[in-house]
């Protein structure tokens, strides 16, 4: 497997990005809706609480919605993997594209790397903005930082990255059945599903999550993507496409 | 170049393609004529290791299709156009050009002057920066034609290049093939435009799942059943035809203004022979000369009746 070639795949499908209009502006448009809406939300509570009890829900209340930031990562990269595959489906690229000296792994690899990185740059940089904003309405009130943390940066660099990769594995399944990156997209929405009882679960408090349960989820996420990545790689191989992807 | 042999592929209970042996020589221009479905394509597919075989060996620029470590050294060595274009309609065809050219591992000066060149040689240099989305059809192919070029291939696989052009846009691309020929590229090239592989081609292959005959354009057409011969008549008489047919035995004679044209199987021993029947009925013979079938009623025999026809 050579990074290089996967790489140039990578570098071309994110030009290709930029000129879509909705891909770029729902890489934009979520994060920093998440960013800012949640911490106003989160202010609106804190003020009309007043400062009673704040000290025992609102971390609890915080860690649920930095969940969003899973749900995120997962919602984020299918209209961009749903693209990068049927997109060249539908203009009839991906065998021009397998012609060339690449190895089916490499062009998965770029093809994932192309929706993972602006997919997680979008991420880090809505949840950077959030952080800073809840800190910001909290620190009063709680008279601490709740970030950053452990559980943040778990739910940052373990959780949402695998929750990302997830969703993407299950786009490039979902792009080898379906006929246009729309319903290709509506495929790969049901990957939500078991992150929003997650999100539900914690918000009730039957799962909190907890540093201990948040590496149970990843351990769990991690299971679900190798087990996706052999699947996928089973469908994206040169003579399934050329045959078999209609 | 290529030496395939017994290839066959099968997509469960259909073969698509049957114990095809063949030998294209370096240089040489060769085309494969077939129906729909013949399994043109992917014979092209399996020469260039993009699908496996079901059986049979192959050996295409000195690498061997099938084995794995022989896959990517095969695939930098020959450039594929596939039937239907498949180009970036938003990016330029200089960005089209440029990252194949980068994915065949071309090193950037020589992919810039590589890309310049076969711009220029498409006559698409002035335009290389406009979204190939609004080209025309047969600019698209062009840039098409370009991409497959774009890494010096020793060998081509043109598939079905010029379908779907309309007459103009096909002529631009066959003057490109001549070109290439030209150069003394190896060409594989997938048509069913009889007068296109005519004019192009060193010899044809005739494919209907099994390879039904190759050779020469006139080889073809000499080596055919259905060579007729003519024998054009001062005068072609009822009575003249009559006697003429009743000396010919029987062979079949037709009658066109004032000429005979006269089934034969061997020109060379029949020929003298039709013209002592005819002066022996009291015609006066102006001219007498061979007629052989075309390309298409070659193909088309050989299509319908299979290999025997030939």
């Amino acid at each position: 497997m050579r990074l290089s070639q996967a790489w140039i795949i990578t570098r071309h499908d994110m030009g290709l990005f930029r000129r879509k209009r909705g891909i770029l502006y729902g890489l934009i448009a979520l994060p920093l809706g998440v960013g800012i809406g949640f911490p106003l939300l989160i202010g609106y509570i804190v003020n009309s609480a007043g400062t009673g009890g704040l000290e025992s829900y609102l971390p609890d209340l915080v860690n649920a919605f930095s969940l969003w930031w899973v749900i995120g990562a997962a919602m984020l990269p299918t209209a961009i993997a749903a693209y990068g595959i049927v997109g060249e489906k539908l203009e009839k690229s991906l065998e021009p594209l397998l012609s060339t000296p690449t190895t089916d792994g490499e062009i998965l690899l770029g093809k994932v790397l192309a929706a993972f990185i602006p997919t997680m740059l979008a991420v880090w940089a809505g949840s950077a903005l959030y952080q800073f904003l809840v800190d910001l309405e909290t620190r009063g009130p709680l008279g601490y930082l709740l970030f950053p943390s452990w559980d943040m940066a778990l739910i940052l660099f373990l959780l949402a990255p695998l929750a990302c990769l997830y969703a993407i594995e299950f786009s490039v399944i979902a792009s080898s059945r379906a006929t246009d990156a729309r319903s290709a997209q509506q495929y790969a929405s049901l990957v939500f599903i078991p992150l929003i009882f997650l999100y539900i679960a914690g918000e009730i408090g039957s799962f909190p999550l907890n540093t201990t349960n948040l590496l149970i989820i990843s351990a769990g996420m991690a299971a679900l993507v190798v087990g996706l990545f052999f699947a996928s790689e089973r469908l994206f191989r040169r003579e399934e496409i050329l045959t078999r992807w209609k | 170049m290529i030496h395939a042999e017994g290839l066959t592929k099968r997509f469960g209970d259909i073969t698509a393609v049957d114990h095809v042996s063949l030998d294209v020589a370096d240089g040489e221009v060769f085309g494969f004529l077939g129906p729909n479905g013949a399994g043109k394509t992917t014979m092209i597919r399996m020469l260039a290791s993009l699908i496996s075989t079901t059986s049979g060996t192959a050996e295409v620029a000195g690498c061997e299709v099938g084995k794995a470590s022989d896959e990517l050294k095969l695939r930098s060595l020959i450039g594929i156009l596939p039937e239907n274009v498949g180009l970036y309609e938003g990016t330029s065809a200089y960005q089209n050009l440029e990252y194949f050219g980068q994915l065949h591992r071309v090193d950037p000066a020589t992919l810039r002057s590589n890309i310049e060149r076969l711009l220029r040689m498409m006559d698409l240099w002035e335009k290389r920066d406009l979204p190939v989305a609004t080209f025309s059809k047969g600019m698209k192919q062009k840039v098409a034609v370009a991409r497959t070029l774009v890494h010096d291939p020793i060998l081509l696989f043109l598939d079905e290049p010029t379908a779907n052009l309309d007459p103009e846009a096909a002529k631009m691309v066959r003057d490109v093939i001549l070109e290439l020929k030209k150069e003394k590229r190896t060409i594989f090239l997938n048509t069913h435009h009889l007068d296109e592989a005519q004019r192009v081609c060193d010899r044809v292959g005739i494919l209907r799942t099994r390879l039904l005959t190759v050779g020469s354009v006139d080889a073809l057409r000499a080596g055919s059943t259905g060579k007729r011969t003519k024998v054009r008549l001062e005068q072609a008489s009822e009575t003249l035809v009559a006697a003429v047919r009743a000396k010919l035995g029987g062979r079949q004679v037709q009658v066109s203004g004032d000429q005979l044209i006269v089934s034969v199987d061997d020109p060379d021993r029949e020929n003298p022979e039709i013209a002592e029947a005819v002066v022996a009925a009291g015609g006066r013979i102006r001219e007498l000369s061979q007629l052989s079938p075309s390309l298409e009623e070659v193909y088309l025999r050989l299509i319908h009746e299979g290999p025997g026809a030939s």
